[in-house]
């Protein structure tokens, strides 16, 4: 499936045009256009509330955008979403991990579940694992993990089947920094073997570490570019200030 | 499953303990009711009386009281629930010709209790009657009653309890377990985790649900197996036909488990809708109550229940030993929930997962 030769693929890994979505009154994302090319790190950032799940859920398609339109490599979320599905890896907060199978075992099957079956399958498996360094863990169950090896086997569930396109939804949450940076490592050793990544997160360190970064506000775009642009943009020493001022900003509109 | 000690325990413990709660505790025909005797007539007359009474079946005689009072303290400790007393002229009148009044006091604070003590006491007093005046007259008696109890010719309530003890098991795990199984992944993230993948919704819900239809039926086996083996209950019919016509019901319980899960936000939430789910199904389905002794309304709501048609089927098939010709109309009811309840959780199901 994943072989080379394939058709030439899409020059945008993402794109969205006004894009929104509505929960009944209550407004998640609006008018959201992005564009997010190849093999880009591509980072989320915005407080809670402000439609950064609602947008990563809407891109891998568990959520029906409202309006507009979005598409993942090349292919509309609202009518292809079978088929974007076999191009792209989803990592959300909670790890998707099932606690009572083995490291080995969940990982068998969500390989399983991507389509990968016998030599192949285990081939793969073994790579993943090695890579990952979770070999010596194959046989303890998922749920007896720390956050930091969990963490890992998720991005090991979520790229067992080498996607094109991988989605994090704030993959550190409640990870120590040693995790954290060995996560990084993985992530970017990803990008360069040609994976978009599109990442959420809350920590200022993880977005200066993306080529380019996005800050929604109350569902809306407020700021887009590198992170040299985003602090001239907003006239910020660092990304943080960027954060807590939008913040402000934020509880200021609310008020 | 062999890591997920709970559900197992709750999947092969469940059929063992409802299976002997059930067939041993509901004893819904009363026997062997305490029975103290106030002989105040002490005669051969008076003895026959109590040996006729005693061999009933009905009323075990556990002793004799001298007195009304020691009769009364009998009765409302509770060492007694039934009371002979026999009138000190009892052999004089019987020996003249006169109707001679016995007394027989029964303890009917439970009703159900009673009914079978009263019966049988009127039932014993009538066969002593018949055998005074056949004796005397030297007469047969004009008229024998041959009443044949089809199906169940002991009267046993475990052949009557225990083929319901299936469909109520069936019910726990089709709706309980599966629901809770499957707002679990919900709440793990893994639902949302299998969403994202290539796998179709109808290769995921199918996932989800065919084991625990092969839960249910292993777990019928077992209660069959079970009931065979301790309770003796009949299997007259074929085996084959149950297990065919278990499908719709199987098919409507899902459903229910299914739609269960998409309405809770928490495990805890799906045991609670089951659980009130569960509580008509256990009171108003036939299972232990006669419907035909409820009120109307009553009657109504178990029209409502996929298990009432489904017991129609399991006691048809094993205690009567009939075929599908007598039971199709159950069938239909069933096949009919199976397909409204199974579309319309389906549907809501994919409308969560979107």
């Amino acid at each position: 499936m994943n072989d080379c030769g394939s058709p030439p693929a899409a020059p945008l890994a993402v794109e969205t045009v006004g894009l929104r979505k509505a929960f009944g009154a209550l407004v998640a994302v609006d008018h959201l256009d992005l564009t997010i090319p190849r093999g880009e790190v591509f980072g989320l950032l915005g407080p809670n509330g402000s439609g950064k799940t609602t947008t990563i859920r809407m891109l891998c398609g568990l959520l029906l955008p409202t309006a507009g339109r979005a598409s993942v490599v090349g292919h509309d979320v609202a009518t292809e979403a079978e088929f974007i599905r076999t191009k792209i890896g989803y990592m959300s907060q909670r790890y998707g991990l099932y606690d009572d199978l083995t490291v080995y075992e969940n990982l068998r099957f969500y390989a399983t579940v991507y389509g990968l079956h016998g030599t192949a399958r285990a081939a793969r498996l073994d790579a993943h694992l090695a890579a990952l360094g979770l070999d010596e863990l194959r046989t303890q169950m998922a749920g007896t993990l720390s956050g930091g090896w969990k963490q890992r086997l998720a991005l090991a569930c979520a790229t067992a089947h080498e996607p094109e396109m991988l989605f994090l939804d704030e993959p550190t949450a409640g990870v120590d920094p040693a995790a954290r940076r060995a996560f990084w490592t993985s992530i970017y050793e990803l990008a360069r073997r040609g994976t978009t990544i599109l990442v959420t997160t809350h920590y200022m360190d993880e977005a200066e570490r993306c080529q380019r970064l996005a800050f929604l506000s109350r569902g809306h775009l407020i700021g887009l570019g590198t992170v040299q642009e985003i602090l001239t943009q907003f006239a910020q020493p660092t990304i943080e200030d960027v954060f807590i001022e939008l913040q402000r900003r934020d509880e200021g509109a609310a008020v | 499953m062999r890591r997920d000690r709970l559900t197992f325990l709750m999947m092969t413990g469940l059929p063992a303990i409802q299976l002997v709660l059930f067939g041993y505790a509901i004893q819904t025909d009363v026997r062997h009711l305490r029975t103290v005797v106030l002989d105040e007539s002490r005669s051969a007359e008076s003895r026959a009386l109590i040996a006729t009474i005693g061999n009933s079946g009905n009323f075990d005689i556990i002793g004799d009281v001298a007195s009304r009072e020691a009769l009364r303290d009998a009765v409302e400790s509770g060492d007694a629930n039934a009371a002979l007393v026999i009138p000190p002229d009892y052999e004089r009148e019987i020996k003249g010709g006169r109707t001679a009044a016995v007394q027989m006091i029964v303890d009917a604070a439970d009703p159900q209790t009673s009914a079978a003590a009263l019966s049988g006491a009127l039932l014993a007093a009538q066969a002593r009657a018949t055998q005074i005046i056949s004796e005397r007259y030297r007469l047969l008696a004009p008229l024998d009653m041959r009443v044949r109890p089809w199906y169940n010719p002991a009267q046993r309530s475990a052949v009557f309890i225990v083929p319901g003890v299936i469909g109520i098991l069936l019910t726990i795990t089709l709706t309980l377990i599966t629901g809770i199984a499957i707002v679990r992944e919900r709440e793990r993230g893994t639902l949302e985790q299998l969403i994202v993948t290539p796998i179709s919704k109808t290769s995921l819900m199918l996932g989800k649900l065919v084991p625990f239809v092969v839960v249910g039926y292993v777990q019928m086996t077992v209660v069959l197996g079970l009931g065979k083996l301790i309770f003796d209950i009949p299997i007259r019919g074929s085996v084959l036909l149950l297990y065919v016509l278990t499908v719709p019901f199987i098919i409507a319980s899902l459903g229910v488990g299914l739609l269960v899960s998409t309405f809770a936000r928490s495990q805890g939430q799906a045991m609670q809708m089951t659980f009130f789910f569960m509580l008509p199904n256990i009171l108003l389905s036939g299972y232990v109550f006669p419907r035909m002794s409820m009120p109307a309304p009553a009657q109504w709501i178990g029209l409502m229940l996929p298990l009432t048609y489904y017991l129609k089927v399991l006691r048809g098939i094993l205690v009567k030993g009939v075929g599908f010709a007598e039971l199709w109309r159950p069938t239909l009811s069933l096949a009919v929930f199976a397909v409204v309840l199974l579309a319309f959780s389906v549907r809501r199901f994919s409308k969560t997962i979107e």
